[in-house]
């Protein structure tokens, strides 16, 4: 393993809010560590739980989900349904005997692109102070 | 009259004759040396049963050898409950068929048969071998791979051989866990291990007067049969139901009495695409639920969904064909048809559902992560219920260890 740990991180940005907002923080240049991808989704709804398992599977280190403020979600509930999603989906991880840090929601409009910069640039030290994903060295 | 009590009418009539036959006339060798006799040359349903005096309904339960001779059947166990071996006995009459049509070579639950005798077999000389049951050691590994070796058709058995099913939970733990708990903690063992000096194990070799023994290995990781072998056929279900055995055995009897096609390999034997929600004869209203609910904690409404009442039934997730026995009857679907052919993953399909379950409250847009987090614990263990069959096959199959960062 190389010494420094570089994590892969997966990045689901709903297309209404938090893409606008990625796309914001990168307009107005704001640093931040460029370990993440971005795969955007018309709704955090719409991220399933198979897609984050596969992420996980795949060797992502950790799994973001980001979505518009609850109240402002573009299909009125789209985010309360996720939130309900990944909670489960959070004891489900746990259960794997993962760190449920690994996976982590959060809210960011549209005009919040400091928003996404911090909120991505601590998810990234979270995910460096935990290690590597677990299941890469069995694979 | 019904097909049984006209089977039971021909058995009846059939045992009469043997009586006859029994009767010893003079100068002739008492009954039971003549029959012993008979029995090894002249199989006995042979003599009883001529087939031209069967009615239609038995003609097609006792069909007779198929042209090229009777077919070789076996029917095997890996890590499974016994369930499955059982269920091929659940078709009633047309087990007749089955005997008819097939030898039974190899079925260490029903008949004689050793390990020895398949291997000393011609590569492919099984017509057909159902395959049930997880791999959990290497005694079930050596014999799925050897049954591979010679079976021309290789069927993957009910829901253990498709996903590891219950057995495959174990990979939420490692062997030395498993090993650990069993017989340590356990209270027999607990008390039988103080009495050591120290904790006993058994051993997978031992060395006896006799010469050196040898036990199957545990292993780490269930695995299903298709991981290590190429399966032919898929039968889901835990165990699979009736029609799907009739099926299987359907185009069997198909191929070997008339030529027909076998169906395409892959094919899932007996199972919809759709899921159970399709099949289920159930209202749904898509109620929302404020609780969870044991099907005995309430007085369960026979038309209504069950999820609907609060009871989580893993239907939503789950590929259809079974009928859904069990929401007919009041139980949740415990999801043994697995996951349907469009997704990969059972559990998570079923935990959009279950999350879907749970009304938006009038407060959500100012409560926290943890709030919601408290109202989702209601769901106990997500992982080894709505995984409950199909772990060992999903996209993470065993449990892991975090190593921590630097």
């Amino acid at each position: 393993m190389s010494e420094e740990f570089d994590p892969k991180v997966i990045a689901f940005c709903c297309n209404w809010c938090s893409y606008a907002g990625a796309d914001g923080a990168g307009v107005a240049r704001l640093q931040m560590p460029t370990n993440f991808r971005i795969i955007r989704t018309m709704c955090s709804a719409r991220v399933d739980p198979e897609h984050i398992l596969s992420a996980l599977a795949k060797g992502a280190d950790g799994v973001i989900v980001l979505g518009c403020h609850p109240a402002d979600c573009h299909y009125i509930g789209g985010n309360y349904r996720a939130r309900r999603r990944m909670a489960l989906l959070r004891f489900v991880l746990e259960e794997y005997g993962f760190d449920p840090k690994r996976l982590r929601l959060e809210w960011v409009s549209a005009s919040e692109g400091d928003k996404f910069q911090t909120t991505m640039s601590e998810f990234i030290d979270d995910i460096k102070g935990l290690g590597p994903n677990p299941l890469k060295e069995v694979a | 009259m019904g097909l049984k009590d006209k089977i039971m009418g021909f058995f009846k009539k059939a045992g009469e004759k043997m009586e006859e036959a029994a009767i010893p006339a003079k100068n002739e060798k008492p009954a039971a040396e003549k029959a012993e006799e008979s029995m090894d040359d002249t199989p006995i349903a042979q003599e009883v049963s001529p087939k031209a005096e069967l009615p239609p309904e038995l003609k097609a339960l006792l069909p007779g050898p198929p042209p090229g001779g009777k077919i070789k059947f076996a029917h095997y166990w890996g890590a499974g409950c016994g369930g499955c071996d059982v269920s091929l006995l659940d078709i009633n009459e047309k087990i007749l068929t089955v005997n008819d049509m097939a030898d039974v070579v190899f079925w260490p639950i029903a008949v004689d048969g050793k390990t020895k005798d398949v291997e000393a077999m011609e590569d492919g000389e099984i017509t057909v071998t159902l395959f049930n049951g997880a791999v959990r050691n290497s005694e079930n590994e050596h014999m799925l791979k050897l049954l591979r070796q010679k079976s021309t058709i290789l069927v993957s058995y009910g829901a253990c051989a498709m996903w590891g099913g219950m057995p495959g939970l174990a990979n939420l733990h490692n062997t030395k866990e498993i090993m650990d708990y069993v017989y340590t903690k356990t209270p027999t063992m607990k008390a039988f291990q103080d009495t050591q000096s120290e904790p006993v194990f058994p051993q997978t070799t031992y060395q006896a007067p006799e010469g050196e023994l040898h036990i199957p290995v545990l292993y780490d990781t269930v695995r299903a049969a298709d991981d290590i072998v190429d399966v032919d056929y898929y039968v889901p279900g835990c165990p699979p139901m009736q029609t799907s055995i009739d099926v299987l055995l359907g185009a069997l009897i198909g191929h070997v009495y008339h030529g027909s096609d076998l169906p395409p390999k892959g094919t899932l034997i007996g199972a919809s695409e759709k899921t159970l929600c399709e099949e289920c004869p159930r209202k749904k209203e898509n109620r929302r639920i404020e609780k969870v609910v044991e099907p005995h904690e309430i007085d369960v409404d026979p038309d209504l969904c069950l999820m609907d009442q609060g009871i989580i039934c893993i239907g939503p997730a789950t590929r259809a064909g079974c009928g859904s026995p069990c929401t007919i009857a009041a139980q949740p679907c415990r999801g043994c048809y697995g996951p349907t052919g469009a997704v990969s993953e059972q559990g998570a399909s079923m935990l959009t559902a279950v999350a879907s379950l749970f009304p938006v409250l009038d407060n959500d847009p100012n409560i926290d992560e943890d709030e919601i987090m408290k109202i989702m614990s209601q769901i106990k263990d997500p992982l080894g219920y709505f995984y409950q069959f199909s772990l060992a096959k999903s996209l993470i199959n065993r449990a892991v260890k975090e190593k921590g960062g630097k």
